[in-house]
């Protein structure tokens, strides 16, 4: 198939459109090409192109994993998926671990940003370093080690609550359903923070210097400043710093399984973590079932991400042609 | 704030010739250092999480649970990353998660850049079809394609090797490394395309040795996230190495660790530093590349 698309290739190739700068055609180039084309189209065709089609294609069968058999079912997967209780749960844990989670990075980050945005501070790089530092370390393991930080009898911060008299017993972070999930957001707040620091940050470095100094000039106060040259000049980052992060918060898999497997009682099962129970930990796995979710939640992500170009759009007509 | 004011001021004494520390001067500065006092706590608690896991792994076990919020260990124990390394397998997972890390970093990088460089300077029949499958899908998250990826793996024989774990690691996802690179060919002049085509240079010449070198930045922004991104990646080596622990790497490992030995804290603590050692040096190393390449996102 590909010598027939090459040799038609060197063919029409060769008189140009310039979109990309382009050189003569030529079967052998165009061989050349397809050689540097190879392993990204076969890697991404097997490991990115297929998988999307196939959950399709699962989503509609009775499958187990073990056998090669899979008995088509039409929509009953579908069907299930949407009656399960336990399904809509996952997806409300989702939605309430993101509102709680995007607002509270975004706004703590902002307000870190402008400290250290200040050119006066001292030590301000070290400050940056210790910040961003959680983000490159190991998800899953931070997970387990937060399981340690956060148990009940010994753990550095029940002992430290203890020892301040802020409670008379530690309390069961990680152990009870009422708390457990904010223990997560919390830890997953702290774990990522720096991501959003550096976008605030990066957002902070394009308002010139000049615009301050004329603010100066004129007797602006800080506050003043604050409020009616940086903030304004901000809003447009805004939206693309909130949309980059929920985007991001949408992806808890690796902290959520380690810190609390989901439980207790389904407490913090997001959707990723219902997907893995029902295709991989359930003792006969229901793959089917599973890439159903996987669709539902798949197509949700795509209406956000739609959203998200929208935003990108409209906040980038907002702070004008950049 | 009086009384710092004054021994400020006594110690610019001895600062000759600079009029520095001035009752004014300090009185404008100290709001920064406040700032900084308080920055300075607060960046303390952010890595005490770190700085816990360190001492635990230093202290034997009761010591742990004995001295409670001490940092300082009484004596140094290295028993812990003995224990870690040869009996808990660390030492196995750490050489794995190097191996597949090195190896996706390899692959990864290589064949995005062949790929944003043909896909930036030529034009060929299926290019926009390429570009657009690239674009469509640049946000598809591993745990949604996860079911199918094992399936296929499985049906190529692939599923428990770390052969398989590499492929299915540096398949999925880097689009963006891709477009990276093509950003980056796109720019380059023309001209020195020619001089070298002038010059003898063949398709692959070209490439290797005027192209290449030239996009070392780009290189280095790809290596850097792969690296990260490979080291720190959890789903697929667990679903990888189910039946096979002594493909596990290390963050698998860590899990499965804790599940067998939840009363050993001194010992997984020694197994987390053992893990996290390797990419927070390289962070503190290139500290300026992980920014940089973090705020690209922003600046676009």
């Amino acid at each position: 198939m590909t010598a027939a698309v090459q040799s038609r290739e060197a063919t029409v190739a060769a008189p140009g459109k310039n979109q990309p700068p382009q050189r003569g055609g030529g079967v052998r180039t165009t061989l050349w090409i397809w050689l540097f084309l190879i392993p990204t189209v076969v890697l991404y065709g097997v490991y990115t192109v297929y998988p999307i089609f196939a959950s399709y294609w699962f989503s509609f069968v009775e499958w187990n994993g073990f056998e090669e058999s899979k008995t088509w079912v039409g929509l009953r997967n579908y069907r299930e998926v949407l009656a399960d209780p336990l399904f809509w749960n996952s997806f409300r844990i989702t939605a309430l671990f993101t509102v709680a989670a995007v607002p509270l990075k975004v706004v703590a980050s902002l307000l870190v940003a402008l400290l250290l945005n200040s050119p006066r501070l001292p030590l301000r790089n070290l400050f940056r370093t210790a910040f961003f530092l959680p983000v490159v370390t190991t998800t899953a393991i931070v997970g387990v080690v937060m399981q340690f930080v956060f148990d009940p009898a010994d753990g550095p911060i029940n002992r430290l609550l203890v020892k301040l008299g802020v409670v008379d017993q530690g309390i069961n972070f990680l152990g009870d359903s009422s708390t457990a999930l904010w223990t997560v957001v919390g830890v997953y707040s702290w774990k990522w923070f720096g991501v959003t620091l550096i976008y605030w940050l990066a957002a902070l470095q394009t308002i010139p210097d000049e615009v301050y100094e004329a603010a100066q000039i004129d007797g602006a106060g800080r506050l003043a400043m604050l409020r009616s040259i940086t903030m304004p000049l901000l809003k447009p980052f805004t939206i693309i710093i909130t949309l980059l992060t929920l985007e991001a918060t949408l992806k808890v898999f690796d902290l959520m399984l380690t810190m609390t497997n989901g439980g207790p009682f389904f407490s913090t099962e997001v959707v990723e973590i219902y997907i893995y129970r029902w295709a991989f930990a359930a003792t006969v796995p229901q793959l089917g079932l599973a890439s159903a979710a996987a669709v539902l939640f798949g197509l949700f992500v795509c209406v956000l991400g739609l959203f998200q170009l929208l935003g990108i759009r409209a906040a980038r007509k907002a702070g004008g042609s950049r | 704030m009086t009384a710092t004011g004054v021994t400020a001021v006594r110690r610019s004494g001895r600062r000759a010739g600079d009029n520095r520390w001035t009752p004014g001067w300090v009185l404008r500065r100290l709001p920064y250092w406040l700032v900084a006092l308080f920055l300075a706590g607060a960046a303390f608690l952010w890595i005490y999480p770190f700085l816990w896991m360190l001492s635990a792994s230093l202290k034997d076990q009761l010591e742990v649970f004995a001295s409670g919020l001490g940092l300082l260990p009484d004596t140094p124990i290295w028993d812990n990353y003995q224990r870690a390394w040869t009996e808990a397998g660390f030492g196995k997972y750490l050489l794995n998660t190097v191996i597949v890390t090195v190896v996706t970093v390899v692959i990864v990088v290589v064949r995005c850049a062949m790929a944003g460089y043909v896909l930036a300077r030529y034009n060929f029949r299926g290019r926009k079809i390429i570009l657009t499958v690239l674009i469509a899908t640049l946000f598809v998250p591993t745990g949604y394609t996860i079911i199918p990826v094992v399936e296929i793996s499985q049906r190529l024989g692939l599923l428990n090797s770390l052969s398989g774990m590499i492929l299915a690691l540096s398949g999925g996802a880097h689009v963006a490394s891709v477009l990276l690179y093509l950003g980056y060919f796109r720019q380059v002049p023309r001209e020195l395309e020619e001089a070298a085509i002038v010059d003898g240079a063949g398709f692959l010449s070209l490439f290797f040795r005027v192209m290449l070198p030239l996009s070392v930045p780009i290189t280095a922004t790809v290596t850097l996230m792969t690296f990260l991104a490979t080291w720190n990646a959890f789903f697929l080596p667990l679903v990888f190495s189910f039946s096979r622990p002594d493909l596990r790497t290390l963050s698998v490992g860590m899990l499965a660790f804790v599940g067998e030995n939840s009363v050993d804290w001194s010992g997984m603590a020694a197994a987390a530093v053992i893990s996290l050692l390797p990419v927070v040096l390289l962070f503190i190393l290139l500290q300026r590349y992980f920014v940089e390449g973090i705020a690209g996102a922003v600046k676009q």
